[in-house]
């Protein structure tokens, strides 16, 4: 199976956020690569290798997976991360971070896949910057392709022909079956011990809950495989916006709160005072 | 042109509250616009849902009933989304961005070349709308610059559409050829409660993993209980098991934004704030006073919940007895 994952560099989200008037002030921004995204490079190794006789990262050669990144030339720290996690190869597309909405990514990774002709492309369910929450539908809709949003759970069905993806739905989970190739997005659950199923790990196999560190022998690895680059412009891609953003600002803060000493008082305030009891 | 398109989302044939958030935000733009508001209900054997949406004030209803749209899937409701978008000349789709809305109107979107305004919290003009980012620390304005807008809507934003006098006029359209791509719907393991849903409920009861134990919830439960509100949960008490998935509060779980949110045993991680920040009175039940949820709680108390939830019983039931 020939699998392609996207990843985006988002701030760190433990990080303050910081505005410059009326945009964010990414001086002191640290970049890291999407914590979904990571989640959907782990879930693609997950899928290809056979983790329990050979150890992760042994690969049937048909078996593949490429990492697409768009963004500026920095982006390449974020993918080097993923070749040392183990995918086997990168593509960097040349795009500034404000030049780039949905739309564009979208329409970009559809000239991706028609090159590269995937059987399944993974991706995070949203990036923690923008949280639009929308890239890989509107990719799975380019495409005519079917669309499994917010996995937890996906296990390889039908001879490799399909995937059996459990979904985290608001009701609870929803178990939806998708015929290859189709765009898949993970939610946080899909990096658990024994979420994803490929046929080929023991189907009993403990995964180490989360995604994987990069051992130094990954490290090493990773600068010798390929990062490609191409530009918008070379996929053919218009890079005209459909959203633009307008300005940003701060939330209107909390007023600061109070600590009370006992039950009895809090009970008190919140009956005479905040009144929602 | 002008006109506004509400997608009206149900379950087993019953109308799912949350969509009535979207109604209210379809009317807005439909005051904003000049144009008329239609509703959309898609589905298998959902006259009644119609019925039902006709009550809510729009200028029309329309419905779409097969059998093969039993169970929803992207694949087969975003063409249909778009054919009524067509007939009916929309500039402005909408959907309330529930799990249903989040996955099939970005589809949508893209079938109609559309630009996309996700998790909308306020309009600020016909394209023009506010909308929270990096775990709601960011609040952006966007402009989509496209003939037609599609938007999911946060449904904590916008005041549930109440039902208006007079019933809008219903009308059945033709689902046009229904193509599942490959896709189809397996099952739903749905976790059933008698209380609240937790993105409607007044107040919710949240527990972290603090908690410790499955066990333990029963003891936040019964406080659910007594004052009508819902449970709620960390990332980390559903990872742990303690309670199901469909609990967790946060950036990738469910925003509330109840009259009352109470976090017990939670750290207060920026992803959970994401999802309970606009909570109305916000309290914080931790043994830990560094513990950053005290940060945004209007009353911290710090304490175990083993001592605080009996004593909250205690007091609350003295109250409930006094106030009858
Ligand atoms: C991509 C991503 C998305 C995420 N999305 C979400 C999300 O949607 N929702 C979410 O909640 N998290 C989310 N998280 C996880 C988040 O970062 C935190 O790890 C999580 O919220 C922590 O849960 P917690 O507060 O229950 O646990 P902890 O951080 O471990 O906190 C437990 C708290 O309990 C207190 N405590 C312990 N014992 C007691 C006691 N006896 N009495 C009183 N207090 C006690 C401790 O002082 C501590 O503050 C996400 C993380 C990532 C990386």
């Amino acid at each position: 199976m020939k699998i392609l994952v996207t990843a985006k560099r988002v701030p760190d989200p433990e990080q303050k956020v910081k505005l410059k008037g009326a945009v964010l002030d990414v001086s002191a921004v640290n970049w890291q690569l999407n914590q979904f995204d990571e989640y959907a490079v782990e879930t693609a190794l997950r899928l290809t290798e056979n983790a329990s006789s050979t150890g992760a990262g042994a690969r049937a050669p048909e078996d593949q997976v490429i990492v697409c990144g768009i963004g500026p030339k920095d982006v390449q720290q974020q993918l080097r991360q993923t070749l040392a996690m183990g995918a086997d190869k990168a593509i960097l597309v040349d795009g500034a971070d404000d030049a780039l909405d949905a739309d564009v990514v979208a329409r970009t990774l559809q000239k991706i896949v028609e090159k590269e002709k995937p059987d399944l492309v993974l991706m995070g369910k949203l990036a923690a910057d923008s949280e639009s929450n929308d890239a890989g539908q509107r990719l799975a809709g380019l495409l005519g392709w079917p669309q499994a949003t917010f996995a937890c759970t996906v296990e390889i069905t039908d001879g490799g022909k399909a995937l059996s993806v459990g979904r985290e739905v608001d009701a609870g989970m929803e178990t939806k079956k998708v015929r290859l190739p189709a765009v898949v997005t993970v939610d946080l659950r899909i990096v658990a011990p024994h979420a994803v199923k490929n046929g080929k790990t023991a189907s009993d196999h403990a995964y180490a809950e989360g995604p994987r560190y990069a051992s130094l022998k990954g490290i090493m690895a990773a600068k010798k495989k390929t990062i490609e680059e191409t530009t918008l412009a070379a996929l053919g891609v218009t890079p005209t916006l459909k959203v633009k953003t307008i300005a940003l600002e701060a939330p209107p803060a909390r007023k600061a709160g109070i600590k009370v000493q006992s039950v009895e008082e809090l009970v008190q305030k919140l009956h005479n005072e905040a009144k929602v009891l | 042109m002008g006109n506004v398109l509400i997608v009206v989302e149900q379950a087993e044939g019953q109308l799912r509250t949350a969509s009535l958030s979207a109604v209210t935000f379809g009317k807005k733009m439909a005051e904003t616009t000049g144009g008329k508001l239609s509703l959309l209900v898609i589905g298998s054997g959902v006259d009644k849902v119609a019925a039902e949406a006709a009550n809510l004030g729009a200028a029309d209803v329309t419905f779409v009933d097969d059998g093969a749209l039993k169970n929803y899937l992207a694949e087969t409701y975003a063409p249909i989304v778009v054919k009524a978008a067509q007939e009916k000349g929309v500039s402005v789709v909408g959907v309330t961005a529930t799990a249903f809305g989040k996955d099939l109107m970005p589809r949508v979107a893209a079938l109609l070349d559309a630009g996309m305004a996700a998790d909308v919290v306020a309009i600020v003009a016909a394209n023009k709308f506010r909308r929270p980012m990096l775990a709601g620390n960011v609040i952006a304005e966007i402009e989509v610059v496209t003939p037609i807008v599609c938007a999911t809507i946060r449904q904590t934003e916008f005041a549930p559409a109440q039902a208006a006098g007079a019933a809008s006029p219903v009308a059945k359209m033709d689902a046009g050829p229904i193509d599942a791509k490959g896709a189809e719907f397996v099952s739903l393991a749905a976790a059933k409660s008698d209380r609240p849903e937790l993105t409607e409920a007044k107040v919710v009861i949240s527990g972290g993993r603090g908690m410790r134990e499955s066990k333990n919830f029963d003891e936040l439960a019964k406080l659910a209980d007594l004052v009508g509100g819902a449970m709620g949960a960390s990332r980390a008490a559903c990872d742990a098991g303690m309670v199901p998935n469909d609990l967790q509060v946060g950036q990738t779980g469910k925003v509330v934004a109840p009259k009352l949110y109470v976090a017990v045993a939670i750290s207060g991680a920026i992803q959970h704030l994401a999802g309970m920040k606009g909570s109305k009175v916000i309290v914080a039940v931790n043994k830990d006073p560094e513990a950053p949820i005290f940060q945004v709680a209007d009353y911290g108390l710090v304490t175990t919940w083993e001592k605080a939830l009996p004593e909250l019983m205690t007091e609350i039931g003295k109250l409930k007895a006094a106030q009858r």
